[in-house]
């Protein structure tokens, strides 16, 4: 049929609709159907050719004829299934073939429809499966800006210890169970947990937090399981228990330490708990030169401070000082020297901390001993690299070298 | 300035021949535009399918644009009172070629008898005069338009099709008159 050249409308994106049939006068009439609705087309008259369509671009939705010679509906399904499964399939069946629609559907198709189409029907259905695409598509995305935005502050550590605990936390974040983080105070019991919740399937419900020591003992069980009106001298309403706010999402038990013995065991009674701990700050001190560097990174760029790095006497410090206060006394520390120091590097004496306070005391007196501690500690903040070791003790590589041996260190 | 002409071949139309005189004059206006009526220069009942007891739209068309008198700037509507289908729909009330020279449009289930209801000429006449517009506003190039009102607007059922106007809405109508036909602004149209 001859077509002339003209302007064509142009209307809003209604989506794309795929039509697969072995039938061309099928097809024909149903791209110009759809052309005509204002949907961009496509069309297929056989499985392989389907395939290659949908491997071309992206379809908001398939039309697809369930009996064609070769690879039937069912079988296309299948396979369509494997390469986009939340593609919506609009199944065209004759009336013979109803049973074969039915399967259809229980494998995944969005409806079917019989042949002949009742006009109306179908375009109340193509509509129905497009919109179901676009929201599919949108809360896809939506998903992403959540996991965008709770994704907790990183944490930073590549010591042994530190792996350990990571490695735990990718573990049970992938299960429901109650997890007993311990740790001293300042070594980010929080973080870990906001962790395991954003890394679990739970991610998308709320993480309920419940300081256990700010509660009184009393009300800590109406605050955990909730009450109904009237429970109680002062009940005036049903309120409901944090454990039932979390449904879905995880509950935050902080400083579960402080309530009572008979109420923990309470608690035990609800929960199986895991338990792990996080190791202290002094015990993994290869990760302070990341761990300083990312917080300086950090508040650098909260607080607009012209800072880069810490000069060698500051590291020095920061990685042989004992933080008693853990990672919370660091990232205080660091947030210091960034509004007292000048920058751009941060000196020793921005830190709050003295060397003479907590230190990693050397193990004898005598020089070598002092030496070994020395030498020890720069290797350890350099990460092992012998030229800046070298270049920060004021001696060459060799020399640097043969006081490794000599020592029995590893750089 | 008149827009080329639109010829109205009757195909099977049982209707009064005032009906069909009065559509034709419609569309002149409709369009600005001049209307001859011909007879059909085919047998229609080759478009008859036996199997669905319905005449096949496209055929219609197919022998429409096979005109030994075609002028290529000339659209031709053919009216029908038969049903028409496409292969994989239970019907449609007509057919165009999307900017192309023909249209068909039926009257079958356009009266309010095929429901069982009581006859309505005057609903019938304006489903009829909106639907003819609607299929001769496709070989303009014109798709389904969202406009709440505009005759473009899809109908999948009868009672569809009063909800819209028999005119174009501003946009589509703009399409029209720059594929052709310098349409009627209509003061009662939608907007």
């Amino acid at each position: 049929m001859a077509v002339r050249e003209q302007d064509v409308a142009v209307s809003p994106d209604l989506g794309s609709v795929l039509i697969v049939d072995d039938e061309f006068s099928m097809r024909d009439s149903l791209v110009h159907w759809f052309e005509k609705d204002g949907y961009r087309t496509g069309s297929a008259q056989d499985g392989r050719e389907a395939l290659q369509r949908l491997d071309e671009q992206d379809w908001d939705a398939v039309l697809l004829d369930i009996k064609m010679p070769g690879m039937d509906g069912l079988e296309l399904q299948r396979r369509i299934r494997e390469v986009d499964p939340d593609l919506p399939i609009i199944m065209i069946t004759a009336f013979a073939s109803v049973d074969s629609a039915v399967q259809a559907l229980k494998e995944g198709a969005f409806d079917y429809v019989t042949k002949p189409i009742d006009p109306d029907e179908l375009s109340h259905l193509v509509r129905r499966a497009v919109e179901k695409r676009r929201l599919q598509r949108e809360n896809a995305q939506l998903r992403r800006n959540v996991d965008q935005l709770s994704t907790p502050t990183t944490i930073v550590g590549a010591s042994g210890p530190m792996s350990k605990v990571l490695e735990l936390v990718a573990s049970v974040a992938q299960t429901d169970a109650t997890v007993l983080i311990r740790g001293e105070s300042g070594t980010g019991k929080e973080l870990i947990a906001q962790t395991i919740h954003a890394n679990s399937r739970r991610r998308y419900f709320p993480i309920v937090p419940v300081n256990c020591g700010a509660i009184p003992e009393s009300l800590l069980e109406s605050e955990l399981f909730g009450h109904e009106k009237g429970a109680f001298t002062g009940a005036q309403y049903r309120r409901k228990g944090k454990l039932e706010m979390a449904d879905g999402g995880s509950l935050f038990l902080d400083e579960v330490g402080t309530i009572s013995l008979p109420m923990q065991v309470n608690l035990l009674r609800v929960l199986e708990t895991k338990e792990f701990s996080i190791p202290p700050l002094r015990e993994r001190r290869q990760d302070i030169p990341l761990l300083a560097q990312h917080l300086l990174g950090k508040y650098a760029a909260e607080m607009n401070r012209p800072f880069t790095g810490f000069d060698p006497a500051a590291m020095d410090l920061m990685v042989r000082y004992e933080w008693p206060g853990n990672v919370r006394e660091l990232a205080n520390a660091v947030e210091r020297a960034l509004v007292v120091g000048r920058g751009p590097l941060v000196a020793a004496e921005d830190l709050p901390m003295r060397l003479n306070e907590k230190t990693v005391p050397p193990a004898g007196d005598s020089l070598a001993d002092v030496e070994k501690a020395q030498v020890r500690a720069i290797l350890e903040r350099t990460g092992g690299n012998v030229t800046r070791s070298a270049e920060i003790l004021g001696i060459d590589r060799v020399t640097l070298y043969n006081k490794i041996k000599k020592y029995g260190l590893r750089p | 300035m008149p827009g080329p002409g639109i010829d109205v071949v009757p195909i099977y139309f049982t209707e009064r021949d005032e009906t069909l005189q009065r559509l034709g004059a419609a569309l002149e206006l409709d369009f600005r535009t001049t209307v001859r009526y011909r007879n059909p220069w085919f047998d229609p009942e080759a478009a008859f399918d036996a199997g669905r007891g319905q005449y096949r739209a496209a055929l219609f068309l197919k022998a429409l644009l096979l005109d030994p008198q075609a002028d290529p700037a000339e659209r031709v509507i053919g009216v029908t009172s038969v049903d028409l289908f496409t292969p994989v729909l239970t019907y449609v009330f007509g057919e165009a070629q999307l900017g192309g020279r023909a249209a068909v449009v039926s009257c079958h289930r356009l009266r309010q008898e095929a429901y069982g209801l009581p006859p309505d000429p005057r609903l019938f006449y304006d489903r009829l005069h909106k639907e003819a517009v609607h299929e001769l506003g496709h070989t303009f190039g014109l798709m389904h338009c969202r406009s709440i009102g505009c005759v473009m607007g899809a109908s999948t059922y009868a009672e569809e099709i009063e909800l819209k106007a028999a005119s174009f809405c501003e946009r589509c109508r703009a399409v029209v008159a720059r594929n052709g036909a310098p349409v009627l602004s209509s003061p009662h149209g939608p907007r």
